[in-house]
């Protein structure tokens, strides 16, 4: 007898998640459905303005990544129009990329993912003393993680916990037998989700250096970058750099620390050592380093085929709408694509939790679209960055990814996990930070006989204008697609990260990373899903990025079929 | 009595009232700053710095203080709707080691999606939970527009599958004062920019109680924390603007506090991103800059504990905390020029003559607008 097990709203995560799964009478999950339930229409509200605005518009795409969209969105522009920017204005967007990265990969591993991992009750029976001990098992130098600041963290945790009020910790999955720290190890993390709490913020200062604010930075146009005054101030520079220094002390001495002891703790635990079921990896060269060099490499994988990676051919990206709530007889193309909004709402049907309005799989069900490219899932993300660089042989990324398998233990086969993906972004940071003085040291040396940061664009309103960008945003590649008609945008559409990860199954009965990797999963126990969103978690989920729509094409909104609880 | 000791006298009773309340929290406030290496000469040089933030006088600084010891006797529920989280990664973006980030972690938070533990049907309960037993006591944050059209389909949250416009009406009925946390909240936002596809409306539009609404795109940790610091103060909305906005926060011109103000008024402008003016500071007014337009404390608070706004990182001022500025005031590099907006087109006009050189006449008009803003408000 199977049963539906329903996950709405997906906590910690950008935007609004619903994850709906069927176990069998074993609790093994045999289907599952992955849905957005939001839908904002900024791709709409973009047609007809000016594409010098385009960048500041997408950013409100997303508050997290917020200059990806920003980036990617300019970058699109300055393709059509044929602008070539200055190489100080690409070395400080990858600074502020650099920034970004740094911030966002520890927000993700500490504040929305970690209390997957880290049992917040348990650690309140550590034992102090030991926990500094086992510390210094995962790096010589710990950080936050001696003695008596681990017996402060217990206290302040404790007070809380035993008048049964655990605020934002409150009615958790503590106690899943899925949680694999011991009670040190958990305090451990516990402490160094505290600390990160005052690292991001300094991180975000660092974007805010070259960005003027984070989130959503106010710096980049249309041909370059405004905060020249910034770039050429030694005391700016020195600040950045300064922070980026207190930054790279963390990720080295906790977050590479945590995911060792994560990787230990968790190495035989069924529900992280699947996980990466569609085995086809996409990612785009990006991070300058200098002029005409890139930190990560672009490829395509197909079939966890390592040997077999091959350059992006842009013409075989498509997205399908047969499972999402739009209508269209066929795959797009980004740069001809229609949406035609057609929501159908839910369907009544007996949960864990009682009669439910549930997801029609059998119909549509979601905001999301599925991006295939040569009509085939690819997942995206640090994983498929790393794999492909991998694979293309760099040497930072091949050394990285090896020194941590050697220090694991683990085999290559782990890297096709949960934990493999949860790793692969702590990796990707470390490399980010390492690597990301390059670019600072280039900008150095170039600023010494070159100051431009700018050219101006210019837009023929007689002439038509195509153009794309595609870069790697925290949770993977992004590409913003463009038309410029009349001297305005006639087309806009993004296929994003989350798109290409959350998508519902497509016209083939393809089904996406999302859903692939919640197949064949066993829960402890249905009305406490934790392993789900685990799993969910390590996408690193970013719905309101996901949720964008094309042109309508004529369709008129009040043609949308709509029964809100579909009740 | 006068204003300012009626207002005394109001925020001592509201918070004797506070205290009579169960805490919440086991921990005091000063045991938490003790763990945070704070000391209470910094708790109340920060008291005195929120007091000023908030256009209060100096004697209510032991009022700022005494409000945050007792902040957490006023739960806090925080709503996601049509929005890109941004708003709360402000929030999270607080100074460090700072103690805003303490209210906030001395606060009451009942429910907050971007950072609560629990998910799904238990994350529901959570929040059925909270609007039932602080029902009239709780205070009601919302980030993100409201979609309407198609009877708010066009957002759903939890398991229940109720739309973010039912969600809304039912929370809001609870609540003792409710805030719109950035532009999308109060105005609608980017969603609702031309042809507004969803029908976002601000919260304002679609509920029947007083809303304050903190407009930017997002707008500082600062607005949000004194806001919140004001209602626990004196259990009362601020003073507001014609928006609704509270005028300690949104009373003057980014223009007027303006670093490169000095610039205007000399007439000299960055002609070309990029160009010597903008290599020396110039004013950004003929690259796009809409800070005559846009209320709000940016050039004093800056972001990111003080370490930059967009005007010093060379960007003009795009005006997002003012209703509908992604269609009023785009094009965003470009000036404004002879546009209606909210009665102060008086100023494009000012701005336009300064450029032609007539910068005597600039200052004078800019006054006059001023004064004109200034009764609109009222």
């Amino acid at each position: 007898m199977s049963q539906r097990v329903v996950i709405d709203p997906i906590t910690r995560i950008e935007g609004h998640l619903r994850i709906e799964v069927e176990v069998d009478e074993n609790n093994v999950i045999q289907n599952a459905w992955s849905s957005s339930t939001l839908w904002r229409g900024i791709e709409v509200i973009l047609k007809g303005r000016t594409p010098m605005d385009v960048g500041l518009i997408v950013q409100r795409i997303c508050g997290v990544c917020t200059y990806s969209h920003y980036r990617c969105g300019t970058e699109a522009v300055e393709n059509a129009l044929g602008v070539k920017i200055p190489l100080n204005a690409k070395y400080l967007r990858s600074l502020m990329q650099t920034s970004l990265y740094m911030h966002d990969h520890i927000v993700h591993f500490y504040h929305l993912h970690g209390l997957d991992w880290v049992d917040v009750v348990s650690a309140l029976s550590a034992d102090p003393a030991k926990a500094a001990q086992v510390a210094l098992k995962y790096t010589d130098k710990p950080i936050a993680a001696g003695e008596g600041e681990l017996k402060a963290v217990q206290e302040r945790v404790k007070g809380f916990v035993e008048k049964g009020q655990l605020g934002p910790f409150a009615n958790a999955y503590w106690g899943n037998g899925t949680y694999k720290f011991t009670p040190e190890q958990n305090l451990i993390a516990l402490s160094h989700y505290l600390k990160a709490l005052e690292v991001q913020r300094v991180a975000a200062e660092m974007l805010a250096i070259f960005g003027g604010k984070q989130p959503h930075p106010q710096s980049l146009v249309v041909g370059g970058v405004t905060s020249v005054r910034d770039m050429l101030s030694p005391a700016r520079l020195q600040e950045w750099k300064q922070k980026h220094a207190y930054v790279t002390d963390f990720i080295k001495r906790a977050y590479q620390a945590d995911i060792v002891m994560a990787a230990e703790a968790f190495g035989t635990e069924p529900s992280v050592l699947g996980g990466v079921n569609v085995k086809n990896f996409l990612a785009t060269d990006d991070f300058v380093l200098a002029d005409g060099e890139y930190m990560f490499n672009g490829g395509v994988i197909m079939n966890g085929d390592l040997a077999g990676v091959s350059d992006i051919n842009p013409d075989l990206i498509a997205e399908d709408v047969t499972h999402a709530w739009y209508s269209a007889d066929t795959a797009q193309h980004p740069y001809d694509g229609t949406t035609v909004p057609n929501y159908t709402g839910f369907v009544e049907r007996d949960t864990v939790y009682g009669k439910l309005p549930t997801l029609d799989g059998d119909g549509k069900y979601s905001w999301v679209k599925s991006p295939r490219y040569n009509g085939e899932p690819v997942e995206v993300g640090p994983l498929s960055s790393l794999l492909v660089s991998y694979a293309r042989g760099n040497k930072v990324v091949v050394d990285a990814v090896n020194g941590l398998l050697a220090r694991t233990g683990l085999p290559v086969e782990a890297l096709f996990t949960t934990l493999g993906r949860t790793a692969a972004r702590m990796l990707q940071t470390v490399i980010v930070a390492d690597e990301g003085l390059r670019t600072f040291d280039a900008l150095l040396t170039n600023i010494q006989s070159d100051e431009a940061t700018y050219v101006k664009p210019e837009i023929d309103p007689a002439k038509e204008y195509v153009g794309h960008a595609m870069i790697e945003a925290p949770r993977g590649m992004l590409s913003h697609w463009i038309r410029i008609k009349g001297g305005k945008v006639e087309n806009y559409q993004a296929v994003v990260p989350t798109t290409w990860n959350a998508g519902p199954k497509d016209a083939n009965g393809k089904i996406g990373p999302y859903e692939a990797s919640l197949i064949g999963l066993k829960l402890e126990d249905p009305t406490k899903p934790l392993e789900v969103i685990r799993i969910i978690h390590s996408f690193d989920p970013c719905m309101a990025c996901s949720v964008h729509v094309m042109d309508f094409k004529g369709a008129s909104l009040s043609e949308f079929k709509v029964s809100p609880n579909g009740l | 009595m006068d204003t300012h000791a009626a207002l005394y006298e109001q925020g001592k009773q509201r918070l004797e009232t506070l205290r009579s309340l169960p805490r919440r929290h086991d921990e005091t406030i000063f045991d938490k700053m003790a763990q945070h290496g704070i000391t209470r000469r910094d708790f109340m040089k920060w008291s005195a710095s929120v007091t000023a933030m908030l256009a209060l006088p100096l004697p209510f600084s032991t009022l700022v203080a005494e409000a945050a010891e007792l902040a957490d006797r006023v739960p806090l529920i925080w709503l996601h709707m049509a929005e890109c989280t941004g708003c709360s990664e402000s929030l999270v973006r607080a100074d460090t080691p700072n103690l805003d980030t303490l209210i906030f972690d001395h606060i009451s938070l009942e429910y907050h999606e971007t950072l609560m533990a629990a998910a799904g049907w238990q994350a529901e309960e959570n929040l059925e939970h909270a609007l039932e037993t602080y029902k009239g006591n709780y205070l009601l944050a919302v980030e993100g527009a409201i979609p309407t059209a198609n009877n708010g389909a066009f957002l759903t949250v939890g398991c229940k599958g109720h739309t973010g416009l039912e969600i809304i009406k039912h929370a809001a009925e609870g609540a003792a004062a409710i805030v719109s946390v950035g532009t999308c909240a109060s105005f609608g936002g980017v969603q609702a920019a031309y042809p507004n596809p969803t029908g976002a409306k601000g919260v304002h539009e679609v509920i029947s109680k007083p809303v304050i609404n903190l407009g930017g795109c997002p707008p500082s940790e600062k607005n949000i924390v004194g806001t919140l610091m004001y209602f626990i103060m004196f259990g009362k909305l601020p003073a507001l603007d014609m928006f609704n906005r509270p005028k300690w926060a949104y009373g003057a011109r980014v223009h007027d506090n303006c670093e490169r103000r000095g610039r205007f008024d000399a007439g000299e402008f960055v002609e070309e991103f990029g160009d010597h003016g903008a290599k020396e500071g110039y004013c950004l007014y003929k690259v796009g800059c809409k800070g005559p337009y846009t209320y709000n404390n940016c050039p004093t608070e800056r972001f990111n504990h003080h370490t930059s706004w967009p005007v010093l990182a060379g960007h003009g001022c795009m005006g997002c905390s003012e209703p509908n500025f992604w269609d009023d005031m785009a094009d965003f590099e470009k000036p404004l020029g002879r546009q209606l907006l909210h009665g102060l087109d008086a100023t494009a006009d000012t701005i336009g003559a300064v450029i032609l050189g007539a910068t005597v006449v600039g200052i004078g008009a800019h006054a006059v607008a001023s004064v004109f803003a200034q009764a609109k408000e009222d």
